[in-house]
């Protein structure tokens, strides 16, 4: 009380901290009113010989392609052949049954852990059809869809999920953590958005080298708090690496919607201006604008323009992972109210609306890609399931700390085969 | 006290070390201090591999603020040689990223009490990619940085951090004395394939600084190790050095503390047998216990704090394989568990009291 009354300034207002809070929680109606979605097509194109400081105001938009009715529409529109909408659309359409697949597969005790992209499949798939087979990827653990875009064989994945003895990593790391480097996709991290400054490192790699291959990076809009994004971000634009960063605005990390990453007070894609970066703000679930905004990057990351930051404004349809319930902390209702709908729904639409696809060969192929995934299952299974015995030699363990084995790894490797010895009981049961 | 390794076992020492390190014998020598050393270190390199790269705070036009990398980039050009950003995670991760795709870069981080904000990109990356890809993609980075006190730097420029990376897998520590192994161990670590930590003792920078703080400082142009051979030699990584043979004691140190052993050990005229640890990780075991079990006796010294710290290990290590040759306790001499001081800098500094008061209680019953 002395304290108060002494204080020079106790006349005034308290201070309040703000809390950010979503505007849905569990139980709660879902009303996505207020989230702005301007027409496709609205946005302009600059050319990407533009420099970053002349279309900032195109961080704030929404660079969207798809309209309502499935018509592609105004200057961002790729205008892409049917046929490479069809692979587009056969390639989300893949992720989304392999996803549900691999889903069912830890559900069933297969595996320890999984994470599907429901919702958010033009991110990665999109992308992977706009830059060149060549081009170094650095993703986030949701895009997947890389890999299968890119035509990477699924059972070589299920390998990985499953940890068995034809997982090209050996059981070394958690399932979907891929790194197929054959297909330009840098291992997977389990830290957060530390691929950000290695895709800057690659590409200005690439630069230096006078190489043409561009680097492209990926992480969720929760994780732009990392320290690591705005290190990238900094030596990206000074030494104007060749790289496209890619935020997937999901709206969810985790429990944590896109308020405790700042989206409250502005745009993800914003976060280039304060860089000098080319920023766009992209609907994420329009495979044409991202294909469009992809291209477009690429473009000035080839020309020596430099870095690109690029939003996805999506949704993550499903939980953060299979250890997740999304039911504890958001309203069921979200996923069906998201005003961007559904990725895949979208291009089909346009696809029939331009004469070039319908329903009952959409069905066809959906059921075509659900037997390919079952078939790619049954194949990965022959090489064994998660807990079903080791499948890796014991010893392997110890392979890959260091190029060459030091004296104390080599100790400590004999103590483990000995173990193994002492116990009487070999580990490597094939239960 | 110049000549601090001019004692028994010294010369020996020297001309095994030329014998099995990859230079001939015909080699020119020239007086070199330990920057001047580290510098031709990268120039040998970035002339030997046009994958090897330069970078970190200060390094390009200016040289850096120790002018290790003085004239890389007038010869080398500005891609292979250039300044940073001042964000060290960024500086690491852009190394790992530069790694992936074949480049051999060598970043500085410019202090290593700055090395914290790039932790991650070391620990959970650049040490651990090899692992986690299964050998698809490895770090072969090597991490300069200026380490440990006794310039009055206070607690941001003096700290050693080395017992944080030896604790994490998939990392090498090396740590050099003299501008002789400086060189060799720095050609070593950058030919590797592995990331590795190159700790260089600023203070003995300019001289083997012997912890008397109080008397006139020595440089390297008198030191046996101060004649370095100008063209490219390595030294391999996780071999130790004896210093200084003897019988009475075995004293592991490295970096900074191994001059001061030295001089201590001769103002005592004790017969110890001081080994420079050279590399933590790898760490050379078989030299160490075959000298503790002649000699009974282990003392460590190191500069870090003490809770923890690598000297901990070594106890452990020395008690596990000698524990029947002990005569005594291990000794461990390090600084204080507190925050590197500025002003009394030399009240945490293991100098010479401290060393040789763990040398009265270590030899008290011999």
């Amino acid at each position: 009380m002395t304290m108060a009354s002494e204080h020079p300034r106790a006349n005034l207002q308290p201070l309040t901290l703000h809390i950010p809070e979503p505007k849905f929680r569990p139980g709660d109606a879902v009303d996505f009113a207020e989230v702005d979605v301007p027409p496709a097509g609205e946005a302009r194109r600059p050319d990407t010989a533009d420099k970053a400081s002349d279309f900032i105001d195109l961080a704030y938009t929404l660079v969207r392609v798809l309209d309502d009715d499935g018509n592609a529409v105004g200057p961002w529109d790729p205008k892409l052949s049917p046929d490479v909408m069809r692979r587009m659309l056969r390639s989300m359409a893949l992720l989304r049954a392999f996803d549900e697949r691999m889903f069912r597969a830890q559900r069933q005790g297969k595996t320890s852990f999984y994470m599907k992209a429901l919702g958010e499949e033009a991110v990665a798939v999109a992308a992977a059809y706009a830059l060149d087979y060549e081009d170094m990827c650095f993703p986030s653990y949701r895009q997947q869809g890389l890999l299968i875009a890119r035509g990477w064989s699924l059972v070589d994945m299920m390998n990985q999920i499953y940890s068995n003895t034809a997982d090209r990593l050996g059981g070394k790391q958690l399932p979907i953590m891929y790194s197929v480097k054959e297909a330009g996709f840098f291992s997977i991290s389990g830290n957060l958005t530390t691929q950000y400054p290695q895709a800057v490192g690659w590409a200005m790699a690439s630069a230096a080298k006078g190489d043409t291959r561009i680097a492209a990076t990926w992480c969720g809009e929760g994780s732009t708090a990392e320290g690591d994004f705005h290190s990238a971000l900094t030596f990206a634009t000074v030494y104007r690496a060749p790289v496209i960063f890619n935020i997937v605005n999901n709206q969810w990390a985790i429990s944590s919607f896109s308020g405790f990453a700042g989206a409250e007070a502005t745009t993800f894609a914003a976060r280039a201006v304060g860089y000098g970066i080319a920023g766009l703000r992209v609907d994420g679930n329009d495979a044409l604008a991202v294909y469009a905004a992809t291209e477009w990057a690429a473009e000035r990351a080839r020309t020596n323009q430099g870095p690109t930051l690029i939003e996805h404004f999506t949704y993550r349809a499903e939980g953060h992972s299979t250890s997740d319930d999304p039911g504890q902390y958001r309203s069921e209702g979200e996923p069906n109210a998201w005003p961007l709908g559904d990725p895949i729904k979208r291009l089909k639409d346009h696809l029939i609306a331009i004469g070039e696809w319908d329903d009952d060969r959409h069905a066809a192929q959906d059921k075509e890609l659900a037997e390919q995934v079952k078939a790619a299952q049954k194949e990965a299974e022959k090489n064994g399931i998660l807990g079903h015995g080791l499948h890796q030699p014991l010893e392997s363990l110890f392979d890959g700390v260091f190029e060459e084995l030091p004296w104390h790894l080599k100790e400590q490797r004999q103590q483990m085969l000995d173990e193994e010895s002492a116990s009487g009981r070999p580990w490597d049961i094939k239960a | 006290m110049s000549d601090v390794t001019a004692t028994r076992g010294s010369d020996a020492t020297e001309a095994a070390e030329a014998a099995s390190s990859s230079h001939a014998d015909t080699e020119p020598t020239t007086r070199m201090n330990m920057i001047q050393a580290i510098n031709s270190a990268m120039d040998i390199m970035m002339e030997r591999d046009p994958d090897v790269i330069v970078m970190g705070e200060d390094v390009g036009y200016f040289g850096g603020v120790f002018r290790a990398t003085a004239g890389l980039q007038a010869k080398h050009g500005k891609t292979r040689v250039f300044d940073t950003p001042i964000t060290e995670c960024g500086i690491i991760g852009v190394a790992v990223g530069m790694g992936a795709y074949g480049l051999r870069p060598v970043p500085e981080i410019q202090f290593a009490d700055y090395i914290y904000p790039a932790l991650d990109q070391l620990v959970s990356e650049a040490a651990r990619l090899r692992y986690r890809s299964a050998g698809e993609f490895t770090s072969p980075i090597t991490v300069r940085s200026p380490f440990g006190g006794g310039i009055f730097g206070g607690q941001t420029h003096s700290q050693s951090p080395e017992g944080l990376f030896t604790h994490m897998s998939g990392i090498k520590t090396v740590i050099p004395s003299t501008p002789y192994d400086a060189k060799g161990l720095l050609i070593a670590a950058i030919e590797d394939n592995d990331p590795t930590l190159f700790f260089e003792p600023k203070r003995i920078y300019n001289g083997p600084f012997d912890g008397y703080w109080d008397r006139p400082s020595q440089n390297w142009s008198k030191h046996p190790a101060g004649a370095v051979p100008t063209g490219y030699y390595k030294i391999e990584l996780g071999k130790a050095k004896i210093v200084r043979a003897g019988e009475a004691l075995t004293i592991l140190a490295y970096g900074t503390m191994v001059h001061v052993c030295t001089a201590v050990v001769a103002e005592a005229g004790i017969d110890a047998e001081i080994i420079d640890l050279r590399t933590l990780v790898p760490l050379d075991i078989e030299t160490i216990e075959a000298s503790v079990k002649k000699t009974g006796r282990c003392m460590i010294v190191h500069e870090a704090t003490r809770t923890s710290g690598f000297g901990a290990e070594l106890s452990a290590i020395v008690q596990e394989r000698c524990f029947y040759h002990l005569e005594a306790p291990i000794e461990r001499v390090t600084g204080f568990d507190t925050p590197y001081p500025h002003s009394l800098e030399w009240a945490y500094f293991p100098g010479p009291v401290r060393i040789g008061e763990a040398l009265k209680k270590i030899m008290k019953d011999a």
